[in-house]
């Protein structure tokens, strides 16, 4: 039977708790697979090698850094999951700062804590075989990704933008109709535009898709009203790392929406 | 072995509590010399980093703190933010608001009955093992967890880091149709979480009492949820926005958490046991009745039996959110304007695991000066050490394998959420 062990670095438990959250395939799941190491389900633990290894957190530690290593050669597949994993998670915030400022914000002795100045995702430290995007992972997903696995065939997950799931909900545009800020352009799918869904701009919490229009964007940031900072702080919350965000916020001069990407200014900030 | 006079038991990672820490005991003779809860969650700095954004953001950014109770988070973070700005939202929204955290209750205390303690009672290594010989009871308890999970899909959007809380209120307010199918659903579950009661109560308690100060947050005429003024069981009355000169936090080598300790006074504990020792008097009738059958009396000091108030916590929380649904009209605006202003605010709600304290500084502008979070198992250290101490010390003819598995029983009793005190429960009793 395959063997599935569940990681944890620098995180929240959300994307991990998301496995327990399935409450109708939960048993079903555990029928078919073999649960050798999950902390915060068994205090079971069987040696490695596992088949397929679910990684969630960023690496902020040198101990851990060493960690993922070990869980790397152990695991035949690693998948990463969530933002923290594939992009760094909000505690990446630190990356744009003086990590011994933060040390000493926090704790009256920062000697005691050791810390890395970044956090990274594992994709920067080891081979990953599959990731899952979202702050947290969208459990549909994850069940998508087991299954795929199970039976030895790619997962099914679409690289579209929410632009795409809102158009499927029959969402109105929150931009066209409120004129309120949206990252849905920009941002993968798999929450299923759930924040348009509610009356609200996408957060941007399941990272960038692959080939933003970043000068369309920003202008489109900009026409609702939205400050220079304003757009930093959007892009720098729960994938701060993410490459193309991080690019993306550095955009911060672009045409109205509906003009060519050509024309597009592009400033540091 | 078990009688041997130095030894060092070793527990590398205590399992089924939400995060990664470890737990030191060193025996010499008759003697625990040292207990230590070592928490080597590694920090994330959200104190630090949430200075310079928005006072708009701290809802969904401080859910990020721990993926078991973000409504918890978001909600303390609204009170505070909300005091900071003087305003006030309307009672229906402050209803909606009640309704969405009795969803995180009932997902937490069931997550943690059923998945993360029960299975110590009953000699399993985890749920899933339990499942094989007793499929029906976890079944029971997914499905309870599955109805809690729901009402916070349906006001939050999703169960884990819900989008739709804002400061002043909501994105967008449900519909009665909304929520009618909701109620049909929790009455089934409310008939579960009395079988939940049932069952608990005939579980084997190991004798133990502890004497700690317990602090809660109490609101007369209701059971403390989303809002109170702090008590203490020996008297103590404050307002949250005096939180700060009453609970002092220190920091130790072994934690990346602080340890929390009431100012002049010393330990103390938080937690549903606290909740339920000075809130009984408000549980609804059924929650009473149930509590009081289950054997319940006016407090709980053995941590053991936290077990049982979570059960009766959740008929409470499954029996209001009923309440709540059938007197729910719609709000008449999902949100009102919280306008920023220079300015100190102060919030404190009844998460999963005891109170969660949060104060924020803003400049004129909105932006955030200053933000200091107090998480409950940053509150429970000392206690949780505590009881350790004392508990190894009655039961040193135990051997190694047995008393360790009954210390991260102790531990687990107060649903450790590492991940809000910063995550890895690794157990070590060294016995010299």
């Amino acid at each position: 039977m395959t063997t599935l062990a569940v990681w944890k670095f620098a995180s929240c438990d959300g994307c991990q708790l998301s496995l327990l959250d399935c409450e109708d395939e939960l048993l079903a799941v555990a029928d078919r697979v073999r649960i050798a190491h999950f902390l915060e389900a068994s205090r079971r633990v069987e040696p490695g090698p596992y088949d397929v290894s679910l990684v969630e957190g960023s690496i902020t530690t040198a101990d851990d850094a060493e960690r993922i290593r070990r869980v790397r050669e152990m695991s035949r597949t690693l998948v990463t999951i969530g933002a923290c994993a594939t992009a760094g998670g909000v505690q990446a915030l630190r990356n744009f700062a003086d990590v011994d400022e933060f040390r000493s914000v926090v704790y009256a002795r920062p000697e005691y804590v050791s810390t890395l100045a970044t956090s990274t995702p594992i994709a920067a430290h080891v081979d990953v075989d599959y990731e899952l995007h979202g702050c947290p992972i969208d459990r549909r997903q994850l069940l998508e990704v087991i299954t795929a696995l199970l039976v030895g065939r790619r997962p099914n997950i679409s690289a579209h933008s929410v632009c795409f799931e809102c158009k499927q909900r029959g969402n109105v545009c929150v931009v066209v109709a409120h004129g309120t800020p949206c990252l849905g352009p920009v941002t993968h799918a798999g929450c299923g535009a759930l924040c348009p869904a509610y009356q609200r701009g996408c957060y941007g919490c399941f990272g960038p898709i692959q080939t933003p229009n970043g000068a369309a964007q920003a202008g489109l940031l900009r026409a609702t009203g939205m400050s220079e900072a304003d757009v930093v702080r959007a892009y720098r919350t729960f994938n701060a790392a993410a490459p193309a965000f991080i690019e993306l916020s550095r955009v911060t001069v672009g045409p109205p929406p509906g003009a060519g990407p050509r024309d597009a200014g592009r400033e540091e900030t | 072995m078990s009688h041997r006079s130095d030894r060092t038991l070793d527990v590398r990672s205590l399992a089924r509590v939400e995060g990664e820490g470890a737990m030191h005991v060193r025996v010499r003779g008759d003697t625990v010399e040292d207990v230590r809860l070592d928490i080597y969650e590694p920090p994330r700095f959200f104190e630090a980093l949430l200075r310079g954004r928005r006072h708009t953001e701290p809802p969904d950014i401080t859910a990020r703190i721990c993926g078991i109770c973000p409504v918890a988070y978001q909600m303390s973070a609204c009170n505070a933010i909300e005091d900071a700005c003087g305003v006030t939202v309307d009672p229906a929204v402050a209803d909606l608001r009640r309704l969405l955290y009795c969803g995180e209750w009932i997902e937490s205390h069931t997550l943690h009955i059923y998945l993360l303690h029960a299975p110590d009672f009953l000699g399993y290594p985890s749920a899933l093992d339990m499942a094989k010989d007793r499929r029906d009871l976890v079944e029971r308890g997914l499905a309870m967890k599955k109805a809690g999970n729901e009402i916070v899909e349906l006001l939050g959007g999703r169960a884990i880091h819900p989008v739709n809380i804002r400061v002043g209120g909501f994105y967008r307010t449900p519909s009665p149709r909304e929520l009618a199918p909701l109620r049909d659903k929790l009455r089934i579950a409310l008939d579960q979480a009395l079988d939940t009661v049932r069952w608990v109560a005939g579980f084997d308690f190991p004798d133990f009492h502890h004497d700690h100060e317990l602090l809660a947050l109490v609101t007369p005429g209701r059971y403390a949820i989303e809002s109170g003024t702090v008590a203490t069981t020996a008297g103590l009355t404050f307002d949250v926005r005096h939180f700060e000169d009453h609970i002092v936090e220190e920091q130790v080598p072994h934690s990346t958490a602080l340890h929390a300790r009431l100012a002049g006074r010393g330990r103390y504990a938080v937690g549903p046991a606290a909740r339920y020792t000075l809130n009984r008097q408000w549980l609804s009738p059924l929650a009473l009745e149930a509590a009081t059958a289950a054997g319940l009396g006016a407090d709980c000091r053995n941590p053991y039996r936290s077990i049982l108030v979570r059960a009766v916590e959740t008929v409470y929380a499954f029996d209001e959110a009923i309440r709540l649904i059938d007197r729910y009209e719609p709000p008449a605006r999902p949100f009102v304007e919280v306008p920023p202003r220079a300015a100190v605010g102060y919030g404190a709600t009844e998460a999963p695991r005891g109170i969660l304290f949060h104060r924020y500084g803003l400049d004129a502008d909105g932006l955030i000066t200053s933000a200091r979070i107090v998480p409950p198992t940053s509150q429970n250290q000392a206690s949780i050490e505590d009881d350790l101490r004392r508990f190894v010390g009655g039961r040193l003819d135990l051997d190694d394998e047995r008393l360790t598995w009954q210390c991260e029983q102790a531990i687990r009793s107060y649903d450790p959420c590492i991940s809000c005190s910063t995550h890895f429960l690794d157990l070590t009793v060294e016995r010299r």
